[in-house]
């Protein structure tokens, strides 16, 4: 693992901290785990048009740990998708950016979600529309470590091998914590490779905050030509600023002060 | 009425590129046509109901017009927060075809009895139901669901339920049917209750009461206007369906949501658990809801009335 991040991936997470000062709150340290599984997505693997979000041929990609919304505003305000200035109307009552993402609100966000469970068989469907109508068009879709117990990502994995879907790629963000603590602890998911091959996937395994290899390996999807892809990304929960790192407490943070936010930036740019 | 209803998806899925069928773990011989002649059309994906409310809101937002068949509990209760927010939320153009609405599975006890189904629904925002009253209501209802916005719920009956409705007046979608004028009384109907209702409005006519029949094929958005223009001095509801959040309470919030206060009774299922098995027939029976007790229902709100 890197360990000292690159100036754009402190950028990205100046932008956050920047959104969870104007809202007061926010998953910080969902966001932070995300980061650069989006950035790699929307800065070298997706095809979009930020200017005409619904573009038909555009690749889908969709955040289903909506708790990390944080992290895709900054990349979609970053890429033009809406102005910057919307991430200071954060949960703002005449603000299109909420606690979680909505499809009819937020330019390029693809579905709704913050109920965990719902992106992969909506992408799944995203999936097979496009192998149905031969369009060339690809599906991304990024899943929690936590969010992996829910029953639907095992429904849609069986749905997705069944059709397939070698267009249908899932991320699993896993920095392996959750609310309460460790997901060793509160329903562990090991062997989790071996559960998405034996659910007919094929798997890859990269560290989730390297640049490099993240996009090493989503330019080799699809890795088998008739299977859905799955790849595990090895994340830390916060990362980016050390006191975030694997802190609970930074799992969701309401009433955030401005000496706290001024904390983040000032470690963001010293550590 | 569940033959006709699939079989219209069929017909309509033949000529329409857009309409796709998605069964869960249907009969062998569910839609063969559709899956030899349109084989992209036609899915069948196993118990996995959550999955599949969700996947088809993915290809419904990509232009498909997905029916969805199993049975109505499973499509209500199992995938609900599905329901709510990939199909509500999203508001795509999902339709679920509900087998065995209200006690038509009475052999097979409370895992089937889909007796609460319009009460679940008719919480979620930009949801619309159908119950329809026959085969022939059915035809003409499926016709109209591939041009509604948001999701369709369609509750099936049991299927060889007398044909009672008629083709005029022309059917639309969030429009009562006035079946019956009303005089003394207006009973308020939905589903197969119609058979019900105008039985009992048949037996009140020979006593010399004149009972009005308002049948509500759409139960969401439930006509207003019409409850309002055809209320009677006695105003009764009957439905296969428990009486909280069903017909009888929507129907209540809107007369007195007028300030019309008429006398008025619902007929329906208690708040409780089957305790029997038997058959649709007989449920109907233990939960008095029949055209006896909604003719003595009418005519005891009427005496009470001319006191």
């Amino acid at each position: 693992m890197a360990d000292v991040l690159d100036q754009r991936s402190k950028e990205l997470r100046r932008m956050i901290v920047r959104a969870l000062a104007a809202g007061k709150r926010g998953h910080v340290g969902a966001a932070f785990s995300v980061v650069e599984i989006l950035r790699a997505l929307y800065d070298d693997i997706l095809k979009y048009d930020a200017k005409n979000p619904r573009w038909e041929d555009r690749d889908r990609c969709i955040l289903s740990k909506g708790h990390g919304c944080l992290a895709l505003y900054a990349l979609l305000a970053d890429k033009g998708f809406f102005p910057e200035a919307e991430l200071e109307k954060f949960c703002a009552s005449d603000g299109i950016l909420g606690g979680h993402p909505e499809y009819k609100k937020v330019p390029g966000v693809e579905a709704s979600t913050g109920s965990l469970g719902h992106g992969m068989s909506i992408g799944a469907g995203f999936a097979l529309s496009a192998k149905l109508k031969e369009q060339a068009h690809r599906v991304f879709v990024i899943l929690g470590d936590g969010e992996c117990s829910e029953g639907t990502i095992w429904e849609a994995a069986l749905f997705a091998a069944k059709h397939q879907l070698a267009n249908l790629t899932i991320l699993v963000d896993y920095n392996k914590q959750q609310t309460y603590g460790a997901i060793a602890e509160v329903q562990g998911l090991e062997p989790l490779i071996d559960k998405w091959e034996a659910f007919g996937f094929a798997v890859g395994e990269v560290d989730g905050h390297d640049i490099d290899q993240l996009r090493d390996v989503l330019s080799m999807v699809p890795f088998e030509p008739r299977k859905p892809n799955a790849i595990i990304c090895h994340t830390v929960k916060g990362r980016g600023v050390s006191y975030t790192e694997g802190n609970l407490g930074w799992h969701h943070k309401a009433r955030v002060s401005e000496a706290e936010a001024a904390s983040l930036l000032a470690a963001l740019d010293t550590e | 009425m569940r033959k006709t209803s699939l079989d219209m998806v069929q017909e309509m899925a033949l000529r329409d590129p857009r309409i796709l069928f998605i069964g869960s773990d249907l009969g062998p011989d569910t839609l063969k046509e559709l899956k030899v002649q349109r084989p992209k059309q036609f899915l069948m994906e196993g118990v996995s109901e959550a999955n599949i409310v969700s996947m088809a809101a993915g290809m419904a937002m990509e232009g498909w017009i997905p029916y969805i068949n199993t049975i109505a509990t499973f499509l209500t209760r199992r995938c609900f927060e599905q329901i709510v927010l990939d199909l509500g939320l999203h508001k795509t153009k999902v339709r679920l075809i509900a087998s065995g609405g209200g006690l038509v599975y009475a052999p097979l006890g409370p895992t089937h009895l889909a007796i609460d189904d319009i009460a679940i629904l008719r919480t979620v925002p930009n949801m619309t139901i159908l119950a329809p009253c026959d085969a022939d209501e059915m035809r003409r209802l499926m016709l109209l669901t591939p041009d509604v916005d948001g999701p369709v719920y369609i509750r099936l009956g049991k299927g060889g339920d007398p044909v009672v409705s008629r083709a005029e007046p022309a059917c639309e979608i969030g429009k009562a049917i006035l079946l019956r004028e009303p005089g003394d009384a207006l009973i308020v109907t939905t589903g197969v209750c119609l058979q019900v209702a105008l039985a009992a409005a048949a037996e009140l006519g020979k006593a010399g009461i004149s009972a009005g029949v308002l049948h509500c094929h759409t139960l969401k958005p439930l006509d207003a206007d019409a409850i309002l223009k055809h209320a009677a001095p006695v105003v009764v509801t009957i439905e296969e369906h428990i009486l909280i959040g069903g017909l009888g309470g929507a129907v209540a919030e809107i007369l007195l949501g007028a300030g019309r206060a008429p006398r008025f009774a619902r007929i329906g299922i208690p708040d409780a658990f089957a305790d029997q098995y038997g058959s649709q027939a007989s449920l109907m029976a233990r939960y008095s809801i029949t055209s006896e007790n909604l003719a003595a229902t009418v005519t005891r709100l009427l005496n009470q009335t001319h006191k």
